[in-house]
């Protein structure tokens, strides 16, 4: 792909005879304006994070169908099919730049690309489902005749097995290596003999599911290496700053660096845990009051958030050793804790700048015994967790409509609504980080009080 | 300590051990006897340590017709094994150039245990070396399919033992659980090579050497083992299996017909009379979604509590009852249609560790160890002829040493000869090698001939002008 400064775009050479989704298996070899490098990335990147918020909120595959149709025609679509193609392909290839950089940054990529991937493949009719597979140039053979036979009436079996109550065979079957569908595998979907499984026309999603994400995946680390030894130089007055900015642009702000309404010192500290920290926050902070001691899980998450909360080290060192030492003396902090708050600062080892977890990351933690760390909607029981909104203020009708959302597994939207419980106010964007709350919830108080003496 | 004086101190206490007393339970298992063990070299336990490995890719040791070109000398070395000590000592990673290398650890350590682990991209003991972000990043390569099947998870449906205890009548359970578990792993995954081992106690572990699956990853582990899975109990729920939709999938269907349903209706009623009081069958009852049938059997069970009948003929009558119940009611609901089948699985199908299969660095202790807390040798379970197997009846290591001080068996790996089914262990080593090790090595052999033929037809294809 070669990127130049303006003049027209030399169409490619692609035509109506391309299935409609590209598999980005090479690089697409045409030239491209920078204006479009960039624009091109950012819509697609506003498609990928409709996505990770679709899924962050529970939506189930049909569901999801119909957010990926809506969000890929909002932000990629062009009159000229070819033109639309080309920005598909384009944006994917410069994505692959900006999330190729780090291993955070490639899992995200990776999941939602995959995701969109899988989503968009379920919209196609059944023939042009056929034709991707034919493109990854999958070997599978179509089972017919007399093995098709021998084996209808346990593929008959599986389609009842599955809620269906009268056997509808399907009139093509692929006979692929059981390694290939695993999750039609561990879902006990298909028929498997002598190591394969026998998958259906309609089941073929999994089948190139699977393939796509292996492909994107290897090629995440070919196009890593290539960045950072020649492309990253080489580029580093035209395509690596618009890069290096795309990946903090829109994932939401990772709240490494905190704002202006942020910065919070330790004199503060308590009266703002009670005012605009979240459940899962407030939780930790006052067992660390309670307790003097916070298991490792506990610090990470708690220590994150409050580096994002604008707590410089100095006071972090200061807060985790007040509270420490009553337990452990100060010999000991120094020895064994220190050194991992200097590090979550980017003082000392890798002198990485860990970023606070988010919802989705906190959510899919597993505390254990004596944690007190993770999503207090998912994690704590349900006469816990009523105890606990109770003591952030909520009435008892407020309480229902989030026990309501928290039995159906929607914790986010329990942490929304407990948020505008507590504020009065209407939270539309949802919560997904624990940081986005205090923010918002910072700004609410100070826009209803007059900024009061410390 | 040197080596003679190690030898010579067996040799005295082998001349006293006619006039110590018979052990006491609670000596059969311990150090002295251990280094007996691992002392007596070459032991069967040795054969499956060096074969396991070696006729992977083997050295030159196993192929007859000298060195091959297409062996890979250096995978015995980065093949992962962990010692267990006494006093709880655990040290892991550790790994050995050869065989003669890690016959001098474990005759040095004397471990309590011994778990194999994976096959990594480098030598465990050097990983260290390699830095982690970087492309030499220490990870695993190739690492059996494993299972492992404990009977406390079956506490909830047996009533004879609980906990580390395991007898004759709820033994049973484990030869069902091969039987499934070793029928779909041959039919439906078509793996050849599958040992079944003793686990020493109270369950059995299962390991498929095919080279398909050695190289599974981790995903696809997983799916094997979500396959297998149909119990999900925890102590919320009173109904822990849930068979949903019109009909069982084709695998669970054959276990049911081949190996439950009469297991269930047979021996299982027999040793665990599992309706023959009000405890036991409320359990039972627990699992009917439906309070109007529960109500109608505890009715007419109640009522016959004073029956003359065996507990075990009680049992059977009950169960006619209850099934003939849900058969005319199971259109009810949906949770009724496959009611039956959910009593039976829960009470008899296999109930895998899922983490243990899961991920490749997992490690799983190697056949033919002894285990600390009952003495008995880890020894294979012939998957054809599983209901033989009691787990009473494995040697242990006392009687093991006995033998070895009457001057009984003489286990040497290198002579073929001697595999006498005389000796405590010989036919376990003999069907250990005739059934598991020569036919993997053969295909071990078959595999590596094939792809160094590929190989060097593709270079002679490459040369060409």
């Amino acid at each position: 792909m070669e990127v130049i400064r303006s003049q027209k775009r030399t169409p490619s050479n692609d035509t109506v005879s391309n299935p409609k989704i590209p598999l980005y298996l090479t690089a697409p070899q045409m030239e491209v304006r920078l204006e479009e490098f960039e624009l091109f990335a950012i819509d697609r990147l506003r498609v990928l994070k409709g996505v990770s918020d679709g899924l962050a909120r529970g939506r189930n595959p049909k569901e999801m169908d119909d957010l990926v149709d809506t969000l890929w025609k909002e932000h990629m679509r062009d009159p000229d099919a070819s033109l639309m193609f080309n920005k598909d392909i384009i944006s994917h290839f410069v994505l692959r730049l900006v999330y190729c950089r780090s291993d955070e940054l490639k899992k995200w990529f990776l999941s939602m690309e995959t995701a969109l991937f899988r989503h968009r493949f379920r919209l196609q009719n059944f023939e042009a489902q056929r034709a991707i597979v034919g493109e990854f140039g999958l070997p599978y053979k179509a089972v017919t005749g007399a093995e098709l036979e021998g084996l209808k009436e346990r593929l008959g079996q599986v389609v009842r097995s599955l809620g269906q109550i009268s056997p509808t065979v399907e009139a093509i079957y692929y006979k692929v290596p059981f390694e290939e569908v695993p999750d039609l595998v561990a879902s006990r979907r298909v028929l498997i003999q002598k190591g394969y499984a026998f998958v259906a026309g309609s089941q073929l999603v999994s089948l190139v599911v699977t393939q796509f994400r292996s492909h994107i995946s290897k090629a995440l680390i070919l196009t890593n290496r290539k960045w950072t030894t020649t492309i990253r130089e080489r580029e580093k007055d035209r395509l690596t700053p618009i890069v290096e900015a795309l990946s903090t642009s829109y994932l939401g702000p990772d709240y490494s660096q905190s704002t202006e309404y942020a910065e919070i010192s330790l004199k503060d500290i308590d009266q703002v845990a009670k005012s605009s920290f979240p459940l899962c926050m407030r939780h930790l902070f006052e067992k660390v009051r309670e307790d003097h001691h916070l298991k490792h899980g506990g610090r990470m998450q708690l220590g994150l958030f409050l580096k994002g909360v604008g707590l410089k080290l100095d006071d972090a060192l200061a807060f985790w050793r007040a509270e420490f030492t009553k337990k452990v003396g100060s010999e000991r902090f120094d020895k064994e804790y220190a050194y991992s708050i200097r590090h979550n600062y980017g003082k000392e080892g890798k002198r990485t700048d860990y970023t606070p977890y988010a919802c989705q990351k906190i959510i899919l933690s597993a505390p254990g015994a004596g944690d007190h760390h993770g999503c207090p909607y998912r994690h704590f029981s349900e006469d816990n967790l009523r105890a606990a909104l109770g003591r952030m203020g909520l009435s008892s009708r407020g309480m229902e409509g989030v026990m309501d959302q928290v039995r159906n597994k929607h914790y986010q939207l329990a942490c929304t609504m407990t948020f505008e419980a507590v504020y009065g106010t209407s939270c539309d964007a949802g919560i997904n980080h624990p940081n986005q709350y205090f923010e918002e919830s910072q700004k609410i108080l100070k826009s209803k009080t007059p900024p009061a003496p410390v | 300590m040197t080596r003679e004086e190690i030898e010579s101190r067996e040799d005295e206490s082998m001349m006293d051990a006619p006039q110590i007393n018979k052990p006491k339970p609670e000596e059969f298992f311990n150090v002295n006897y251990l280094r007996i063990y691992y002392g007596k070299s070459p032991f069967s336990f040795f054969l499956t340590i060096k074969t396991f490995d070696l006729l992977r890719k083997p050295n030159n040791k196993y192929i007859i017709d000298g060195k091959h070109p297409g062996c890979d000398e250096y995978y015995f070395g980065r093949r992962e094994f962990s010692f267990t000590l006494e006093n709880d000592v655990y040290l892991r990673y550790k790994s050995f150039k050869n065989a003669s290398s890690m016959e001098d650890a474990i005759r040095s350590h004397f471990p309590y245990k011994i778990d194999i682990g994976a096959v990594y991209s480098v030598d465990p003991d050097k990983r260290h070396a390699y830095s982690q972000t970087g492309s030499n990043v220490f990870t695993p390569v190739e690492r059996e399919l494993v299972f492992d099947i404990d009977i406390t998870d079956y506490d909830d449906v047996r009533y004879c033992c609980s906990g580390a205890d395991v007898c004759s009548k709820c033994w049973p359970l484990m030869t069902v659980a091969i039987k499934v578990i070793h029928t779909s792993l041959t039919e439906d995954f078509g793996f050849k090579h599958i040992l079944w081992v003793f686990s020493g106690r109270r369950g059995v572990h299962c390991w498929v050497c095919d080279p398909k699956a050695r190289r599974m990853t981790n995903e696809q582990r997983s799916a094997v083992a979500e396959y297998f899975r149909v119990y999900k109990g925890n102590e919320n729920n009173a109904r822990k299996v849930a068979l949903m939709g019109y009909s069982l999938h084709p695998f669970l269907a054959r276990s049911y017909v081949d190996y439950l349903k009469g297991f269930f209706e047979g021996e299982l009623q027999a040793t665990q009379s599992i309706f023959s009081t009000k405890d036991k069958y409320e359990k039972i009852l627990a699992m009917i979604s439906d309070e109007d049938i529960q109500s109608e059997l505890r009715g007419k069970w109640e009522n016959s509590a004073r029956s003359s009948l065996s507990e075990e003929a009680i049992s059977l009558v009950r169960w006619e009852q209850l099934k003939n119940t849900l058969q005319s009611k199971k259109h009810k609901a949906p949770t009724l249609r496959m009611c039956v089948e959910e009593i039976v699985f829960t009470f008899t199908y296999p109930r895998i560790d899922l983490e243990v299969s899961k991920q490749m660095n997992h490690l799983l202790k190697a056949p033919f160890c002894v285990h600390p807390k009952t003495g008995r040798v880890c020894v294979p379970i012939d998957p054809n002829n599983c209901d033989e197997f009691d787990p009473l009846a494995v040697p242990t290591l006392s009687q093991l040493i006995e033998e070895i001080n009457s001057g009984g068996s003489r286990m040497d790996v290198d002579d073929d000869s001697d595999d006498s089914d005389t000796s405590l262990l010989g036919k376990s080593v003999k069907f250990f090698r005739s059934s598991f090790l020569e036919p993997l090595l053969k295909s071990c052999k078959e595999e590596i001939e094939s792809s160094y033929k590929t190989k060097i037809g593709k270079s002679k294809d490459s040369l060409s002008w």
